[in-house]
């Protein structure tokens, strides 16, 4: 079963070559193997996973099999599911229960699908190396020196080890593109709005979106089918028509245009990197797409707004962990304020705490209008240069991250580095743009992607390119342990 | 030195809606705590907030009812503090754009019209509340209340006294009831004001530092407040000390106001738009429908009764205090009683024994179609006014009886024939000839006298307009 897409497990399933309850087990085994050394899981139930899977043979037995029906999925543990532990990969909630689904997670259950675990990620999902779990350290199963990437780092080494044939991840400023991009998957970040945020623990409400992670494009077409569905319980979800994302992947791109951003691909680029995308070029003209130059002006200026927003959002999306209601509570406290303070001292990791701080700093009387304000004055000009570049071409060609995974522990006492893995992917977030990041080849015998970023809603598109791009192309069917 | 009083209030009105502001739980009042509370009102993580649509209809009601611009674009901020009652560490409010701007209310204070003019309304959210002393050492907190939509209304400093505080404070109480957007319950906090006092020399340009006195939920209260703060800060100023602006709160047993400890008012709030909600978007359809549904406002009501129905300013201003007393007076009027008689009657009879029993019009025992036949019956002679008054205390007691039989088993009916009148007109014009003679020397007090005589031999059955009349008559042709 190992090395299946899910197209292979779904038709294995309808031919009772196996069973759900087999394919989960066999899920099951590969974590009980592998994850003490990867740590990709928080949260491993086999009794309810099989539990589901029995129901799942059932609708089977009963020819009610679509799409995902008795799939195992791996959930980040940013989604909500009843009777789950929820963590968010933090001290703050690691006695957490949901007594509700997230959209994300209903939808699957809905299907059929089967949750496989909750998947360990960067402590309220900031960091890019998934070094700030509350939970340990992921491994990258390419090697276990390296970080995954971060935020969604369990879900990429779960699939990227063999541990699931999929997950679900969510996206800030990077969080499924770049530990796809580090551990040779393909990982999409959809249109903002187009996959609910309900029940999905907030970090920067304006910037964060799910989306799904897995081996190929095809994959994750099939991911966001299910994925992508209005939900009333959030206002910033887009009522529109349901798409179906498999439907275009084989369609020609003769006479396609995509965009090369100057701005990305300029001397600051490694040289490794460089060359690796210009291969990716390459194959992409050789399908019949035209490659052209184009400008996204103010895209440099992208980490900076990041580290406005995205912290000020947090700050006010986490001043709900006080202790009061659920959660961590300070044992020890002799009034209110100590409860409040021992509570968020002891319940928060550093990187929350300062981007906590940031957060607050940047929201505060006398420095509104020159941090928060213009922040998003130039997020509207960042998304404008996406508007105008669009006119140009079908979609744009960038890194996915600036270089491939690092040593554990190599930027932990850096910040700013640690930030700077970010600067490809958070232009889109700021813009509320898809992109998706897949295989590009390796350096070093660690693997790297390339991002495709497209306009709103085309998601079809983008994974339209990805897929014509894996068919003449075969870095997406390396794993780790394999031919290198 | 004489001084200016400068009153500006915030009130923050609770909106009758069936479900909170940001999610679909209920706002009844009253019920067991945290029986209201969801998932959002919890602020679960992953939760997120669903504007009430009614909510945004409510406020839109208000503001053109008091004449005031509606934001065709608004924006829900985050005011962020922590305390237990606020289960997300922030308060959805709205900010810089406010849905209502620019209205103005007319209040009438002794006499005197003055508008004062509402410088914005904006939706929020309200918070629960912190429950003590019910847990050993511990604070219980109760989010029934928390998401509960309110709508606050900030006046610009526009009222100089208690009185017109008072006055603008209970023409907003009437407005925001009539127009049935709240229930206008002060007791369980559905109408609550902030009152923010300074005082300046008279005729300076300069404003005075204000104090905010928080929370007042009685109009005596607020009076009481005001009143105490006034003199407070003149005589903090006469002392030569500087006012310092706090907020303060009225403490109803001592009759003080006594600023609050600067820990608790020391909020920087980072307020900034909750990327959770899409700005609010309102279009002139959706104003003009709501605009349809208005219905008269009391400022009409209380015209139409002073011009059209010619009742004095005190009594039409009884009668709109109360949307459902202005019904139940119209109703009156449309089944063709006169106007003034029943104007007297409600304001002068009905008032006073809902007064005090310490009813309201809703609960009064008569029923109504006795009520009109106990006007009728005055209008149409059958009876006199004071026999009306006694029937309409034994249908007080019980509502059961008849108006009709009563006047048949009291005896109350009063004579107007003139043929039986007269007789006994003669008889006392007979009887006092001394009277006669005062009368007709210019003693009008005499006069009085003849009208009582036939009064009393009529054992007060006779129609004593119509005995005067006839006297008169009488008196002047012999």
């Amino acid at each position: 079963m190992k090395d299946l897409s899910l197209n292979e497990l779904n038709q294995g399933l309808k031919n009772k070559d196996f069973s759900s309850v087999e394919l989960t087990q066999y899920y099951l085994n590969q974590i009980k193997d592998l994850n003490t050394e990867i740590n990709a899981f928080i949260t491993i139930d086999e009794e309810k996973s099989i539990q589901q899977a029995q129901q799942a043979d059932q609708l089977i037995s009963q020819n009610h099999i679509s799409e995902l029906t008795g799939i195992p999925i791996a959930q980040k543990d940013i989604f909500c599911a009843s009777s789950w532990k929820t963590t968010c990969g933090s001290k703050m909630l690691d006695n957490f229960y949901a007594p509700y689904d997230s959209m994300v997670v209903d939808l699957f259950n809905k299907c059929g699908a089967i949750n496989l675990g909750k998947t360990n990620m960067d402590e309220f999902a900031m960091g890019s190396s998934n070094e700030t779990s509350y939970f340990g350290a992921v491994k990258n199963p390419w090697n276990i020196d390296f970080v995954p990437g971060g935020s969604s780092g369990g879900s990429a080494a779960a699939v990227a080890s063999g541990m699931a044939p999929a997950a679900t991840a969510t996206d800030t400023g990077g969080s499924i593109r770049q530990p796809a991009s580090l551990c040779n998957l393909t990982g999409l970040k959809p249109t903002y709005g187009l996959v609910s945020r309900f029940g999905m623990i907030a970090f920067a409400s304006s910037l964060d979106q799910a989306g799904p992670m897995a081996k190929t494009a095809e994959d994750c077409a099939l991911m966001l089918n299910v994925m992508a569905d209005f939900d009333e319980r959030d206002s910033t979800s887009i009522k529109r028509d349901k798409e179906n994302y498999t439907q275009s992947l084989n369609a020609s791109l003769q006479g396609k245009t995509i965009g090369i951003p100057k701005e990305f691909f300029n001397d600051e680029l490694n040289d490794d990197v460089k060359i690796i995308l210009e291969k990716v070029m390459q194959a992409y003209q050789s399908l019949g797409v035209n490659i052209k130059e184009i400008s996204l002006p103010n895209s440099q200026l992208s980490i900076p707004v990041y580290y406005v927003i995205a912290p000020a959002e947090a700050s006010s999306n986490l001043s709900r962990y006080d202790g009061v209601k659920f959660g961590y509570r300070a044992s020890n406290y002799k009034d209110l304020e100590e409860m409040y303070l021992k509570t968020r001292e002891e319940g928060f990791g550093d990187e929350v705490k300062r981007r906590i701080l940031v957060g607050t700093y940047v929201l505060s009387a006398g420095y509104y209008d020159a941090y928060y304000l213009k922040a998003q004055k130039i997020r509207r000009l960042i998304a404008d240069d996406f508007t105008k570049a669009f006119t140009e071409c079908d979609l744009i060609l960038a890194p996915s991250s600036p270089s491939t995974a690092f040593k554990i522990g190599d930027k932990t006492e850096d910040p700013v580095a640690m930030y700077m893995q970010d600067m490809y992917t958070i232009s889109t977030n700021l813009a509320g743009l898809p992109a998706i990041s897949a295989p590009a080849g390796f350096i070093n015998k660690m693997p790297i992607g390339f991002q495709l970023i497209g306009n709103y809603f085309e998601e079809a598109k983008i994974l339209n390119f990805t897929h014509q791009y894996q068919s003449i192309s075969d870095w997406h069917k390396y794993s780790p342990g394999g031919v290198l | 030195m004489t001084w200016d009083i400068v009153i500006g209030i915030e009130t923050h009105v609770q909106l009758t809606t069936k479900t909170k502001i940001f999610s679909g739980a209920s706002t009844e009042f009253g019920l067991p705590a945290n029986e209201n509370a969801c998932l959002v009102s919890l602020a679960y993580p992953g939760t997120l907030p669903v504007l009430n649509k009614e909510a945004v209809m409510k406020a839109i009601k208000f503001g053109l009812a008091v004449d005031a611009q509606i934001a065709e674009y608004s924006v829900f901020a985050r005011k962020n503090y922590f305390y237990p009652d606020l289960p997300k560490g922030y308060q959805i409010s709205q900010f810089e754009l406010p849905v209502v701007n620019h209205g103005h209310l007319e209040i009438n204070n002794e006499g005197v019209n003055k508008k004062i003019r509402i410088l914005r309304a904006h939706l929020e959210e309200d918070a629960g509340k912190s429950v003590h002393g019910i847990m050993d050492n511990k604070t219980g907190i109760d989010l029934n209340r928390a998401g509960t939509p309110l709508l606050e209304i900030v006046t610009e400093p526009d009222m100089s006294s208690a009185k017109e505080a008072i006055a603008y404070a209970k023409k907003l109480h009437n407005l925001v009831q009539w127009i049935g957007i709240c229930d206008g319950n002060m007791q369980e906090g559905s109408f609550r004001c902030d009152v923010n006092v300074s005082v300046k020399p008279r005729g300076s340009d300069k404003l005075g530092t204000r104090r905010e006195i928080k929370n007042l939920n009685s109009f005596r209260y607020m009076e009481q407040a005001i009143n105490y703060e006034v003199s407070w800060q003149i005589e903090q100023i006469e002392d030569g000390h500087d006012i310092i602006q706090s907020t303060v709160l009225f403490n109803p047993d001592s009759g003080e106001t006594k600023a609050m400890r600067s820990k608790e008012e020391a909020n920087d709030y980072r307020y900034f738009p909750d990327p959770d909600l899409l700005p609010l978007k309102i279009s002139q359809k959706d104003i003009d429908l709501i605009r349809d549904s208005l219905g008269e406002l009391p400022e009409e009501c209380l015209k139409k009764l002073t011009v059209d129905f010619k009742l004095n300013e005190a009594d039409a201003s009884i009668i709109v205090s109360d949307k459902k007393t202005y019904e139940f007076y119209q109703s009156l009027v449309a089944s063709g009683l006169d106007a003034k008689i029943t104007a007297n009657w409600i304001v002068g009879n009905l008032f006073a024994k809902l007064n005090d029993h310490e009813l309201s019009i809703d609960d009064c025992p008569i029923a109504q179609e006795q009520f009109i036949l106990l006007i009728k019956r005055i209008m149409d002679q059958t009876i006199s006014n004071n026999a009306g008054k006694k029937i309409f205390d034994l249908l007080w007691e019980d509502p059961d009886k008849n108006v009709d039989t009563l006047i048949d088993t009291l005896g109350l009916k009063q004579v107007s024939d003139v043929s039986a009148i007269l007789p006994m007109i003669d008889e006392i014009i007979q009887n006092n000839p001394e009277m006669v003679e005062q009368f007709k020397s210019g003693k009008d007090k005499a006069f009085n006298a003849l009208v009582g005589q036939v009064m009393k031999i009529s054992k007060g059955k006779a129609n004593p307009g119509q005995v005067s009349e006839l006297l008169k008559e009488k008196l002047t042709k012999s």
